[in-house]
Parts: structure tokens; C-alpha cells; sequence
């Protein structure tokens, strides 16, 4: 955490936003954009947190952060715009001020992964999530096992962090396969379905734990692969969406059987939650 | 030097084959390189062959007019490549271009169709070895068709 910025004081109301301005804005994709913000106080968050982020005049909507948890000075959100609060994020530009609130929830097992194999599956923007888990574990490298990345996205043109992708590709005990659903020519990689390449990856299913973010069906194909090779549900780690308004457990908005995605997640045990994914009520 | 059956003994398809079947099936088997651009089969050709990739990387591609050749799927070191063979009238859905030097196990189609009508464990044995890639790749591809990456958010 940098000396210079002193730590946040708890909020006096959980649900006022504090404005804090845009600093940087990267177009990852077409749909995708990325934008970092700068706030007044040290805002430490774990990896998979999320925050609540106001677009003013249209609504406050739940973030992943994207960034890396060992510099708060600068929250990093990746967002796709599907809806009108980020549409009109998407349309900042730095210098702006968004509304924020956070950090919210329950992030990613990183320290309960120690010593074991680790393996993160990112579909579509659920990359973005996984991201700081993976800034994690490259920086303690050396506490894990070995570590796989698997990112499936739609075309090529729709992959994220491709800078990224390219220097992870070259760092050495990580394994990293990406998959699109279709491509041109030009394209050399995977084509297919994320799920099948598990059996590219080298990792122990005994002594491994799995992160898995993206669409729902995506997350229940996955986690029954995982078990299928072996590994133990209760190893298996998912992060849940839904829709979140206080993101503190009050509204109910996310009531997801008798858990709140936003305070119980949103990333959670995937023996906790696989008998509530076949309720389509929920 | 190895020959066709030492070469297929090798192949995760052939695990679990008892020698005698898969000399057999080896008689219908030969070696073929591919340089990055060959095309191992053509739409509408027809699918006498099916292959057991063992190092290298295939495209599936569909020609969309105005738009260019789109993969939908790469096979690679340890899988198998094609199903058309397999069913009337043995015409080949889709191309299957090289994308990198690939080496692989081609079968005759026709020969080995024969091999199981012959002798239906063979059959059999061949089948428990086609059916599950086929249903992954099936689950697939409506995965892909659902077209789910576009729905989600972070």
C-alpha cells in the first residue's frame, strides 16, 4: 500500500457514494472498457471484491474490481455495457467522477489456495474478476502449485487485457489457454468451448482448487467438468451475479435462497451453492 | 523406424485396444504430414477418411461469402478429426485446413467401415471410442451456440 495515501475512514452511510474521479480509460473491446479510479483515501480490497459504482443521473451498479489488490491507491474496473448505468460509464472519460461504494463481499480463496494447484476459468468479462487473483498468484508464485488459466471469449476481436494475455503466455509456470468460438484465418489458437481444454492443463485434480467467472451456464458446464477430473466440489470456487442494489445484505434484491450474493459473495463454495443453481426460481 | 501400428498404439485413441484389433485396424491406417494451409478434407468433397491427429493443429471452417473462412473449432495433438465418414452419404460438412505442421494417422474410411461391419466387436470397440469425443464436441457446440459470453457482466 503506498505511504501516501492514508487509510479510508469507515463510511457514515453505507449507501452514500463517494465521488471519486476517473484517471484512466482503455477501450478493451467494442462492448468493453476499463477505467481506473483514483480515490482520496488507501481503499484495500481482496481479490474478487466487488464495488458499487454510480453513474450519476442513471444508476449505481455491482463491479468487480479488476485491478490489483496490492494497489489500492488505483481501483480498476473492466466493464462490459449491456445496460444503461454502464452504458453510461462507457462513456466517461478521465477527469470525470463516478459515485463509489465499497469494497463489498467475499473475493476469491487466495490464501486457502496455498499449496495447491490453482486453476482460474474466465468467460467473457468474467476474466475481469479473475484478474486480481491472478496478479495474486504471480506475485506469491512461489506459495502455490502449479497455476492454469483458461479464458474463453466469443471472436478474438472480444478478448480483454490482450497486452496481458500475451505477457502471461511468456511467464514461465503459468499455464495459459484461450479459447474463442469462432475466428478468421489469421487466428491460431483454440477455437471451441472453454471447458474441454481443462485436459490440456497439467495440475493435480487431488490437490487442486478451481476459480471459475462467467455466465451461469458456463460456470455449472465447468464445475461438473472440474468434478468429472476429479476435483472436489468443495475446492471448486464460483462467483455468483445477480442483481445487486445496497450490495450490504439490507434490500434483498440478491437473495439467492438463504444467501445474499453481495455479502455472502459473490464468490462462493461451489458445494454451497450447486443444489440452488438447479432452481430456476432463483 | 515405427510403423502404422506402433504409431496408432500411441494415440490416446487407441488406449485400452488389444493388439489384435488394432492390427486390424492399423491394416486401414497410413502416416500423413501436413504443411500449415493443407487442407485435409473440402465441404461437400467426400469424407473417406477420418484422422487421429498426433502432433500438430487442424481448423474446422465454413466459407461465409463476403466475409472470409470462419473456425469453429481447432483439433489438436491427440484428438480425432472427422465424423462424415462415418454415415450416408460420407460427404464432408465442413473444411479442415492445417494450421501448423501436423502430423497424423489417416484412416480409410471405407476400409475400416468394412472391419466393423465384419466383425461387430470391432464395431463396438471403434464406437466407445467415437462416441464420447462426438457427444463433448456436440455439448460444445451448443455451449457456443447459446452464444453466452454476450450476456454476461462483471
Amino acid at each position: 500500500m503506498p505511504q501516501t495515501l492514508k487509510a479510508c475512514a469507515p463510511p457514515p452511510y453505507p449507501m452514500a457514494p463517494t465521488m471519486t474521479p476517473v484517471t484512466r480509460f482503455i477501450r478493451e473491446s467494442a462492448e468493453v472498457f476499463t477505467f481506473d479510479l483514483a480515490p482520496e483515501c488507501a481503499t484495500p480490497f481482496a481479490p474478487g471484491q466487488f464495488n458499487m459504482l454510480y453513474a450519476f443521473g442513471v444508476g449505481e451498479i455491482p463491479i468487480s474490481i479488476s485491478g490489483d489488490s496490492q494497489s489500492p491507491e488505483r481501483l480498476t474496473h473492466t466493464i462490459r455495457a449491456v445496460g444503461p448505468v454502464s452504458a453510461a460509464l462507457g462513456r466517461l472519460k478521465a477527469g470525470d467522477q463516478v459515485g463509489l461504494r465499497g469494497p463489498f463481499g467475499v473475493g476469491w480463496p487466495v490464501e486457502e489456495a496455498k499449496g495447491f494447484d490453482v486453476l482460474l476459468i474466465g468467460g467473457g468479462i468474467g476474466l475481469a474478476p479473475l484478474r486480481p487473483a491472478i496478479y495474486w498468484l504471480l506475485r506469491h508464485r512461489a506459495a502455490y502449485g502449479r497455476v492454469g488459466v483458461l479464458y474463453g471469449a466469443r471472436t478474438p476481436e472480444d478478448l480483454i487485457f490482450g497486452a496481458e494475455l500475451e505477457e502471461w503466455r511468456r511467464t514461465p509456470d503459468l499455464q495459459l489457454r484461450v479459447a474463442v468460438e469462432r475466428a478468421g484465418p489469421d487466428w491460431t489458437g483454440d477455437v471451441g468451448y472453454v471447458t474441454p481444454l481443462l485436459s490440456k492443463l497439467r495440475f493435480d485434480p487431488a490437490d487442486a482448487i478451481a476459480m471459475i467467472c462467467g455466465p451461469e451456464v458456463m460456470i455449472r458446464a465447468t464445475a461438473l467438468a472440474l468434478e468429472d477430473a476429479g476435483v472436489a466440489d468443495s475446492r471448486i470456487f464460483v462467483s455468483m451475479e445477480r442483481n445487486m442494489k445496497c450490495a450490504i445484505g439490507h434490500c434483498g434484491h440478491c437473495q439467492f435462497g438463504p444467501l445474499f450474493i453481495c455479502k455472502d459473495g459473490p464468490v462462493h463454495r461451489y458445494d454451497r451453492v450447486r443444489s440452488l443453481l438447479a432452481y430456476r426460481e432463483l | 523406424m515405427k510403423d502404422i501400428a506402433d504409431l496408432l498404439r500411441h494415440h490416446p485413441f487407441a488406449e485400452g485396444l488389444d493388439e489384435e484389433t488394432l492390427a486390424l485396424v492399423a491394416g486401414c491406417a497410413k502416416n500423413v504430414v501436413l504443411q500449415p494451409g493443407d487442407y485435409l478434407h473440402r465441404e461437400g468433397a467426400a469424407a473417406d477418411s477420418f484422422y487421429l491427429v498426433r502432433h500438430g493443429a487442424v481448423a474446422l471452417e465454413t466459407f461465409v461469402p463476403g466475409r472470409g473462412a470462419f473456425t469453429f473449432l481447432t483439433v489438436k495433438s491427440g484428438e480425432i478429426l472427422g465424423a462424415d465418414w462415418l454415415i450416408p452419404p460420407y460427404r464432408s460438412s465442413f473444411d479442415a485446413r492445417a494450421i501448423e505442421l501436423t502430423r497424423a494417422i489417416a484412416f480409410d474410411g471405407k476400409c475400416l467401415r468394412g472391419k466393423c461391419g465384419a466383425d461387430p466387436r470391432v464395431g463396438y470397440e471403434m464406437m466407445k471410442r467415437f462416441i464420447p469425443p462426438l457427444v463433448k464436441r456436440l455439448q460444445s457446440a451448443r455451449m457456443q451456440a447459446l452464444g453466452m459470453y454476450d450476456a454476461a457482466n462483471a
